[in-house]
């Protein structure tokens, strides 16, 4: 879908932001370009749609060499996330949206009425149509960035440090709904970030570079983690990756029984007893209490990290976590359904890895 | 008070010619401003040789430009254009640095992002670059015509000048209340047509005030 052949790009002082790129870019993934700052990625990002051209070597999109494409033309027809969202302040969040439409000669209402459909797609409220992005947070503004770079339905997606503005609560939400987005949506998209965990959660591949402009490894995340190319690769994977290839394993682990009490409830804690509220929902441990006692909130010793079925990595961390060591398991609606230990997360591993399930 | 009332058509004549004298300069200068702040704004070698150019312009005193400017155009010497031309010059000189203040002020990341929707020059310029640049650029058209409007009374001395021909004729013939009459007329023409360009500049550009 987007090939990078020989890609070389040397600015006027000499510097050379990236050499030699070779690299193809699946259709319908997500592929993440990182690494540290000045290592060529966002430079390789902005090659794509031509907001710089390369010294030598050839871009293909969808088989087309981007050279031989004016670029207001190319650009209208990929989409293109900014950090901090760059919206125009003047214009309303509809007004934003409908941007690429209109420069692509749509009339007004029809680009309207696609605005608002991807104000719903991207899960902002209709009202937030009519208001300025100066009235709207960063994780709000950047929800419309993203609006807006899918606003004339492009089949290439180019983010270039999206999320790297807003906080971690926020950044992580965002980084969800890109998957649950792109699952739907299925477009090709390449995402810059220096951030690795980002990389590794959001990519299908991920291509890291390494200052100089050189490309570094591309492969799978679990590859990356198992096998870094060099020990610039495996510095920059960080100290973690062991503990880190846990996210990328879905094995079964065993779920036992636990002890709750309703809040409100009279009970004689016995072991570490865990209070729930009347959905059932986890709200903190009890435990050394003698003789029969009423279950108030404020007595309750909060909990660790939930699990809820996902990853290795998350049953591991919520029995790690837990101040009774036993790691909280939720259902969908958020109840409690049992506990896990870190020994049977660690006996799942071993099986995983006898099964040949872990890259090596 | 009492000249005005009693000679209201005298006045109403020269306050005409005064708002002609001061507005006129400002759209002219307005309009050669914009295309030269936005070299400025875009190539620091048009910088280095516009702005301290302006400056020299602008500490040029009002009355030699004027008392000068016929014998430079060589028009005779109670012809309009000798207040027009050098209150032009003042406000080319004032709204380079604001417009190309302005238009440097709008952030890098927004250009980029229009640049990457796919605008060309043109386009963004008129549809981003300027509307952006709208607030800080009424601010420098406030100051460049309430100076005008204050200036055009130097216009006298040629024989021109609004309100300044009050001055000359209550100073020669020793009545105070024709020199207070064109200082009433300066000053209330000069809040009024700041007031019109605040408003102007508030209804174009509602989302400056935006907050959260």
């Amino acid at each position: 879908m987007i090939e990078f052949r020989a890609v070389t790009k040397r600015f006027e002082d000499g510097t050379i932001a990236v050499d030699e790129l070779d690299l193809a870019v699946e259709a319908g993934t997500i592929t993440v370009f990182v690494g540290p700052s000045g290592c060529g990625k966002t430079t390789s990002l902005r090659m794509v749609n031509r907001m710089i051209d390369p010294t030598s070597g050839t871009i293909l999109v969808d088989g087309k060499d981007v050279l031989t494409v004016d670029p207001p033309t190319l650009r209208r027809g990929i989409g293109y996330v900014i950090q901090q969202a760059g919206l125009f302040p003047h214009r309303t969040v509809l007004d934003n949206i409908a941007t690429v439409p209109l420069l692509s000669g749509w009339d007004k209402r029809k680009a309207r009425t696609r605005a608002a459909e991807l104000l719903e797609i991207v899960g902002l409220d209709a009202n937030f149509g009519k208001r300025y992005p100066a009235q709207l947070s960063g994780g709000q503004q950047q929800r419309v960035g993203v609006a807006r770079a899918l606003a004339a339905d492009p089949p290439v997606l180019l983010m270039d440090e999206p999320f790297s503005a807003v906080d971690p609560v926020v950044r992580e939400d965002l980084q969800n709904e890109l998957l649950r987005l792109q699952a739907e949506l299925d477009k090709t998209i390449v995402f810059v970030t220096h951030d690795i965990d980002e990389a590794l959660k959001l990519g299908d591949r991920v291509a890291v570079f390494q200052t100089g402009g050189h490309l570094a490894q591309y492969a799978k995340p679990t590859e990356l983690l198992a096998a870094p190319a060099n020990d610039f690769v495996a510095s920059f994977v960080g100290r973690d990756r062991g503990y880190r290839t846990l996210t990328f394993l879905h094995a079964e682990v065993p779920v036992h029984p636990v002890a709750t009490a309703k809040i409100g409830e009279r009970i004689t804690v016995e072991d570490w007893t865990l209070a729930v509220d009347e959905q059932n929902r986890p709200k903190g441990w009890l435990s050394g209490v003698d003789g029969e006692v009423e279950v108030r909130e404020s007595d309750l010793i909060s909990g660790g990290s939930l699990y809820d079925g996902s990853t290795l990595r998350s049953a591991l961390d919520a029995a790690l976590s837990s101040p009774s060591a036993l790691g909280v398991v939720v259902d969908e609606a958020g109840a409690v359904t049992g506990v896990v230990r870190a020994d049977d997360v660690i006996q799942a591993l071993a099986k995983a890895r006898a099964a040949g399930e872990v890259p090596k | 008070m009492t000249w005005i009332f009693e000679n209201w058509e005298r006045f109403w004549e020269v306050t005409a010619v005064h708002l002609r004298l001061s507005v006129v300069p400002v759209l002219i200068g307005f309009v050669l401003a914009v295309p030269l702040g936005w070299w400025a704004s875009r190539s620091q070698t048009a910088r280095a040789v516009l702005f301290p150019f302006a400056n020299v312009l602008f500490t040029i005193p009002s009355i030699a430009l004027i008392v000068i400017t016929p014998v430079l155009i060589g028009v005779k010497i109670l012809d309009e254009i000798n207040v027009i031309v050098p209150l032009t010059v003042y406000t080319v000189a004032l709204m380079i640095r604001s417009v190309a203040d302005a238009l440097s002020a709008v952030p890098g990341n927004v250009i980029a992002a229009a640049n990457a929707m796919g605008y060309r020059p043109l386009r963004r310029f008129l549809t981003v670059d300027f509307p952006l640049a709208l607030p800080v650029t009424i601010a420098g058209l406030r100051v460049a015509t309430v100076s005008n409007i204050s200036m055009v009374s130097v216009g006298a001395l040629v024989g021109l000048g609004g309100y300044g021909q009050l001055f000359t004729e209550g100073y020669q013939t020793d009545y105070t209340g024709k020199v207070l009459a064109g200082l009433i007329g300066t000053v209330v023409l000069a809040v009024l047509a700041d007031g019109l360009l605040l408003l102007i500049g508030r209804l174009l550009t509602p989302w400056a005030r935006a907050g959260r």
